[in-house]
């Protein structure tokens, strides 16, 4: 499915101070029974943000509204657990385009980079940099700086770079998906698939 | 060049490889179930293509059943529509389904070996996360998102960056009473859940080798519980001799044409890992968790361990124990439980169920317990008929359900109350995994067996010298 294109975002960011999010927590699996995808972002930490009355609990952050934004800062090790794609549609669907941390789990990450959200390793300490900036100030803006590659806390101008592979930054830059390039290759692929044991 | 096991087998399937970008990798075999495939076909059908190679594709019904009553239609609507969906884009596009009721079906991880879907060397790929089952096989298998799987269907190719290499060594002989659950749980509370994040993992050693199939696919499974993008162990006759003659192996001269490639799947003498861990196995006790990841998993018999001795992430630690109703230094052993759970692809499988019934075999099921026993598939339901294992079970007080992943992921009404604490034989102890609010200690059959008959978590090797006495 194609995407909006992702070049530069400027935006204040949401706090997620927590180590291993899974994608239980992202999404809980009784959300995960649509055949469409739409509206996962109701249910986006269903159970972090809702009591079992469906009352929101005012702690979690998304419920406080001097928290917004479109990038999602969370801890150590985010996305761990399933391969549920819904996670990264939740995470969209919310309206966050882009997720911070300082360490993603491997299919989280490539299920992002396929729908659109662009995940940014950071250092542990810039990490740190950001949540400390975000609790001193909730309108802390972020610029996310595809084509340079660089995330940037506007009101210090820390900054720092962040990987990704040409491909999946073209892509990005572009709004393409992988299954375009595959059918573009279907040719090669067949022939590869007549050469085959199995 | 030397070539590791995952080399060997990734470099055979790679059609392209993109310049400071991924792979091109041709897949084998594409397992698809009803949760993670409908916004893929949807896909197909927006873009109007069809399924590249649909006998390369296989799909059951697993994630979203009931498992009791089958033979009725499923009452909730959403699931019932998911299953309908899953059967009509079968149905379009010339896919097998083994739906609900069909003697092939099961969890999809389950039956892919069962029906010799699964074989070395192969690339398997499944919208879910313990694909990494496979590995078992000497295959690359690994769980992939919805767009992959749009990709897979439409294009038999995903394209991802090579994984870094990882082997694990386990040799000496593993200690009473411990299980290849308890293996991995080991592992897992070594490494973290993302000790293994950006690797391939090879298992190997005495312990691995001397392994059934049914515990290597056990251990593979678990590999993502680590982070890792897959598991894997080198076939041997033993692999052999568990895929020979299944419904979906090759025969006669396609047989021995992949034996000879079959036989060149293993890790050269000199191939060089970027990582290297040791282990032995005397080490390993049976394990249990107490926390809300896999990662915070200890021998049965230690106290969970102090915050402060805990690295990094402290208040995330605290949140977990707060959930758990859990204190730092406290036993688990004696710790009363309300739910068992036996089932799930991590410990759904025949040996699993022949593991339970040897603890509670003349012995009675605890009052305090409701224990759900989901076999992994038709198949598995049928050997526990034929082995006598559902007269123990029934003599015991003991029911067994329909097979499917039931209060694993509890999507479906197997969901565990909010503030029960449940001894699963699952791969998961997220926070609400098993339902709202549930509280999961992840154990081995043989834990989840000796906690059913006491009520309490219990050290399955006291009623085993029990049995030996």
């Amino acid at each position: 499915m194609a995407y909006d294109k992702f070049n530069i975002l400027k935006s204040s960011a949401v706090p997620l101070p927590i180590e291993n999010v899974d994608t239980d927590q992202i999404i809980p699996a009784r959300f995960l029974k649509a055949t469409e995808r739409k509206g996962f972002g109701d249910n986006l930490f269903r159970d972090w943000r809702y009591h079992p009355d469906n009352t929101p609990k005012e702690q979690f952050v998304l419920n406080n509204p001097i928290y917004k934004g479109k990038i999602l800062v969370g801890g150590k090790n985010f996305g761990s657990g399933s391969s549920r794609e819904h996670a990264a549609w939740a995470v969209y669907d919310y309206g966050f385009r882009c997720v911070v941390s300082s360490f993603f789990a491997d299919i989280f990450r490539n299920n992002c980079l396929n729908i659109g959200v662009l995940p940014v390793q950071v250092s542990p300490e810039f990490l740190d940099k950001i949540f400390r900036a975000i609790e001193e100030n909730p309108n802390t803006e972020l610029e996310i700086h595809l084509p340079k590659q660089t995330i940037t806390i506007l009101e210090t101008n820390e900054s720092e770079g962040f990987a990704i592979n040409d491909y999946k930054k073209e892509n990005m830059l572009n709004g393409f998906d992988d299954i375009d390039y595959l059918l573009n290759i279907k040719n090669e692929i067949q022939e590869f698939a007549g050469d085959t044991p199995l | 060049m030397s070539k590791t096991l995952f080399d060997k087998v990734w470099d055979s399937h790679t059609v392209q490889r993109i310049e400071n970008g991924p792979d091109v990798i041709f897949i084998d075999r594409h397992l698809v179930h009803e949760v993670t495939s409908p916004v893929a076909f949807l896909g197909l059908k927006n873009r109007g293509i069809n399924v590249l190679y649909p006998e390369r594709t296989f799909a059951t019904a697993d994630h979203n059943t009931p498992t009791i009553n089958q033979h009725l239609p499923v009452k909730d609507k959403l699931s019932a529509n998911q299953l309908k969906a899953l059967e009509e884009n079968s149905k379009a596009h010339n896919i097998p389904y083994w739906g609900l009721g069909h003697e092939k079906n099961g969890i999809v991880h389950v039956i892919g070996p069962e029906n010799g879907i699964t074989v070395p060397g192969a690339t398997i790929v499944c919208g879910d996360s313990h694909t990494s089952t496979h590995g078992a096989f000497g295959a690359i298998a690994f769980g992939i998102g919805t767009s992959e799987v749009e990709m897979v269907l439409s294009t038999q190719c995903i394209m991802q960056p090579k994984a870094k290499s990882m082997r694990i060594n386990i040799d000496g002989n593993l200690n009473l009473g411990v299980t290849p659950k308890d293996v991995a749980l080991f592992i897992i509370s070594k490494l973290t859940t993302s000790g293994a994040t950006g690797y391939f993992v090879e298992y190997s050693g005495q312990v691995f080798r001397e392994m059934s199939m049914e515990g290597r696919m056990t251990v593979c499974n678990l590999s993502i519980e680590m982070g890792a993008r897959g598991g894997m162990i080198a076939p041997d006759e033993k692999t052999f001799e568990y895929i020979k003659g299944r419904e979906y192996t090759p025969k006669g001269a396609a047989w021995e044409k992949a034996m000879d490639y079959w036989q060149t799947l293993y890790s050269d003498e000199d191939a060089v890992f970027d990582k290297e861990i040791s282990f032995d196995a005397s080490e390993i006790e049976p394990m249990i968790t107490y926390g809300t990841n896999p990662g915070m998993g200890i021998g049965i018999q230690n106290g969970i361990p102090k915050a402060n001795s805990v690295e990094g992430g402290n208040a995330t630690y605290k949140k977990s124990l707060e959930y758990m109703a859990f204190n730092e230094g406290e036993a688990m052993i004696g710790k009363p439980i309300d739910f068992v759970f036996l089932g799930s692809c991590t410990n759904g499988r025949i040996e699993d169920f022949r593991a339970f019934a040897s603890i509670i075999k003349g012995r009675k099921k605890a009052d305090n317990v409701t224990a759900w026993l989901v076999p992994g598939s038709h198949r598995v339901e049928e050997a526990i008929k034929n082995e006598g294992i559902l007269d123990v079970l029934h003599e015991s007080g003991f029911e067994l359900r329909e097979p499917g992943c039931s209060a694993c992921l509890a999507m479906n009404d197997d969901k565990i109350p909010a503030g029960k604490y449940a001894v699963s034989t699952s791969n998961r102890n997220f926070e609400g995994r098993q339902g709202p609010g549930s509280r999961t200690l992840l154990a081995s059959p043989l834990v989840a067996a000796a906690a059913a008959v006491t009520g309490k978590v219990t050290d399955p090797r006291e009623l085993m010298e029990e049995v030996i006495a």
